[in-house]
C-alpha cells in the first residue's frame, strides 16, 4: 500500500534531528510539524521573519501581526525570535537552516527542482523557494510520485522552469524514499507492498543501485 | 525640525511625482503601510514602479493602487493573492519583475547600505539568471543582483519616538526594516508615537536616522488567512 499524505509526512519527520533548524514548505511539508518526535527539539523557521513557529491560535486569539509564510495566523513559543526579511534570508542563504522540506511539480534525476511556475498558466511567483533551495544545508522533497494525470514527476530532465539546479538530495513520495546519486535515483526505502517494478513503471528518471 | 506629520497625506506632500520608484514594507497584508498607500491613491500619482514582496489583495493594500491603475511596474516575489493584478498583467497594462524573496530583501538592504550590487547563488541556472552577470567564487557560480535605490520608502512600524527610533511587532517587521533604509525619503506610519526616552535604546529595531517623516494612525490590519485550532 502506498503511503498517504500523513504517512509521507511521518516518514519525512524521520529526517529531523534534535536541535535542527528547519523550514517547511506549504502543503504536505507543513504536516511534518505534526510528527516531530516527542522529546526532540526542532525549531521551525518561517521565512517572513520568525524562528520558533508555534501552532495555529485558538479562536479569538488570532493576531494580524503574527503570520507564517503561507499568510496563516500562528502563535509564538517561549524560544521564538523575530527578525526582518533580509536577516531571514541571510540565515537561509548563509546555510544556517539545516534543512528545507518542500513540495515539487517535477524533480530530475540530477536533483533539479521545478516547483514554482507552469508556463501558460497564471504565474504567481517563486516567493522564497529559490533562496531556500540555493541556501539551506539539505533539500528534501515530498511529492506524490505521479501527477493527477498519472504522469511521472521524477524525470530525466525537468520540463518546467527550474527553482534550482542540482539542489534536491532526497525525495519522499507515496511509493518510497529515493536519493539523488550519480547516474539517477537510488531506492532507499519502499512503502509497504510497493515493488521496485512498480516504481520503475511509474518513474521516468533512471532508478539505480 | 519635527518629523511628526498630522496625516500620511501631509507626510507625503512634496515627495510624490509621476514615474517615481517606491519601496514598500509588508509581507502579504501583514505590516503594510496602509495609510501611505491610501494617501498615494488619493494624490493620484501615476506610472509608479513599486518594490514590494506582494501586491496586496484586490481591495486592500497595494491592490488599491492597481484599481486606479497608478502602478506601471511591480517588482515582487509572489503576487498570487491578487486577481486584479493578473488581469492587468495579462492585458499588458502592468509590468512585472519577479525577484526571489531573499534577493528582493537583500536588494533593499544593499541599496540602503550603499552597495550597488552583490553576488548571490539564489536563482543560478533559472530564468532569474537570464541576462545577469555570472561569476564563480571557489568553484561555485553566483549571479549579480543590484541594490535598490528608491525615491521613497513607505513603511509601517509599531511604535516610534518623535525622532523616528522605531520598533516593530512580531512578524510585521518583515520587509519594513530593509525597505525603510533604501529610500531617499522614508515615511513611516506607526500605531503610537512616544516621547524620546520611552523606548529602550538597546531594543530599537531601526534608528531614527533612516526615518524622515512620521505619522500616527489607526489601522485595519486585515488578516489574509485566518487559521485556528480547536480547544481541547
Amino acid at each position: 500500500m502506498p503511503w498517504d499524505r500523513n504517512q509521507m509526512a511521518a516518514r519525512a519527520a524521520q529526517e529531523l534531528e534534535d536541535g535542527m533548524y528547519v523550514n517547511l514548505g506549504i502543503g504536505i511539508p507543513t504536516l511534518v510539524a505534526n510528527h516531530i518526535p516527542e522529546g526532540m527539539t526542532v525549531t521551525l523557521q518561517s521565512e517572513n521573519g520568525m524562528l520558533g513557529m508555534g501552532p495555529f491560535p485558538y479562536e479569538g486569539e488570532e493576531d494580524p501581526d503574527l503570520i507564517n509564510a503561507g499568510k496563516q495566523t500562528i502563535t509564538e513559543l517561549p524560544h521564538t525570535a523575530y527578525f526582518d526579511s533580509a536577516t531571514s534570508f541571510g540565515m537561509i542563504r548563509g546555510g544556517k537552516i539545516a534543512m528545507a522540506i518542500l513540495g515539487a511539480m517535477e524533480v530530475a534525476e540530477n536533483g533539479d527542482l521545478a516547483n514554482w511556475m507552469i508556463p501558460g498558466k497564471l504565474v504567481k511567483g517563486m516567493g522564497g523557494a529559490m533562496d531556500l533551495v540555493a541556501g539551506v544545508g539539505r533539500v528534501v522533497v515530498i511529492t506524490d510520485h505521479n501527477n493527477k494525470k498519472g504522469d511521472a514527476k521524477l524525470l530525466k530532465q525537468c520540463t518546467l522552469p527550474l527553482t534550482g539546479k542540482n539542489v534536491v538530495e532526497r525525495i519522499i513520495t507515496d511509493l518510497g524514499v529515493f536519493d539523488v546519486v550519480e547516474g539517477g535515483l537510488k531506492v532507499v526505502e519502499l512503502a509497504p507492498d510497493v515493488t521496485r517494478d512498480m516504481v520503475q513503471d511509474r518513474t521516468e528518471a533512471a532508478i539505480v543501485g | 525640525m519635527s518629523k511628526v506629520y498630522e496625516s500620511a497625506a501631509a507626510a507625503l506632500e512634496g515627495v510624490l511625482f509621476d514615474g517615481m520608484m517606491i519601496a514598500a514594507g509588508g509581507f502579504g497584508l501583514c505590516g503594510i503601510p496602509e495609510l501611505s498607500i491610501q494617501a498615494i491613491r488619493d494624490a493620484g500619482t501615476k506610472d509608479l514602479t513599486i518594490y514590494s514582496n506582494n501586491a496586496g489583495v484586490d481591495d486592500f493594500g497595494l491592490g488599491l493602487l492597481l484599481q486606479t491603475k497608478q502602478i506601471k511596474k511591480m517588482c515582487s516575489s509572489y503576487v498570487g493573492e491578487n486577481d486584479l493584478f493578473m488581469q492587468q498583467y495579462l492585458s499588458g497594462e502592468l509590468e512585472l519583475e519577479f525577484n526571489p524573496q531573499g534577493t528582493l530583501a537583500e536588494r533593499m538592504r544593499a541599496g540602503g547600505a550603499g552597495i550597488p550590487g552583490f553576488y548571490t547563488k539564489t536563482g543560478v541556472g533559472t530564468v532569474i539568471a537570464e541576462g545577469k552577470e555570472v561569476k564563480s567564487f571557489k568553484g561555485e557560480d553566483y549571479i549579480l543582483e543590484e541594490g535598490i535605490f528608491a525615491d521613497l520608502a513607505i513603511v509601517k512600524a509599531w511604535k516610534a519616538d518623535t525622532t523616528g527610533n522605531a520598533i516593530f511587532r512580531k512578524t510585521a517587521r518583515n520587509f519594513n526594516q530593509p525597505a525603510a533604509t533604501c529610500g531617499k525619503v522614508c515615511v513611516m506610519e506607526v500605531e503610537e508615537i512616544v516621547p524620546p526616552g520611552t523606548l529602550d535604546p538597546d531594543a530599537i529595531h531601526i534608528p531614527g536616522i533612516y526615518v524622515h517623516r512620521l505619522v500616527q494612525g489607526t489601522f485595519e490590519k486585515r488578516i489574509e488567512q485566518r487559521t485556528v485550532r480547536e480547544k481541547t
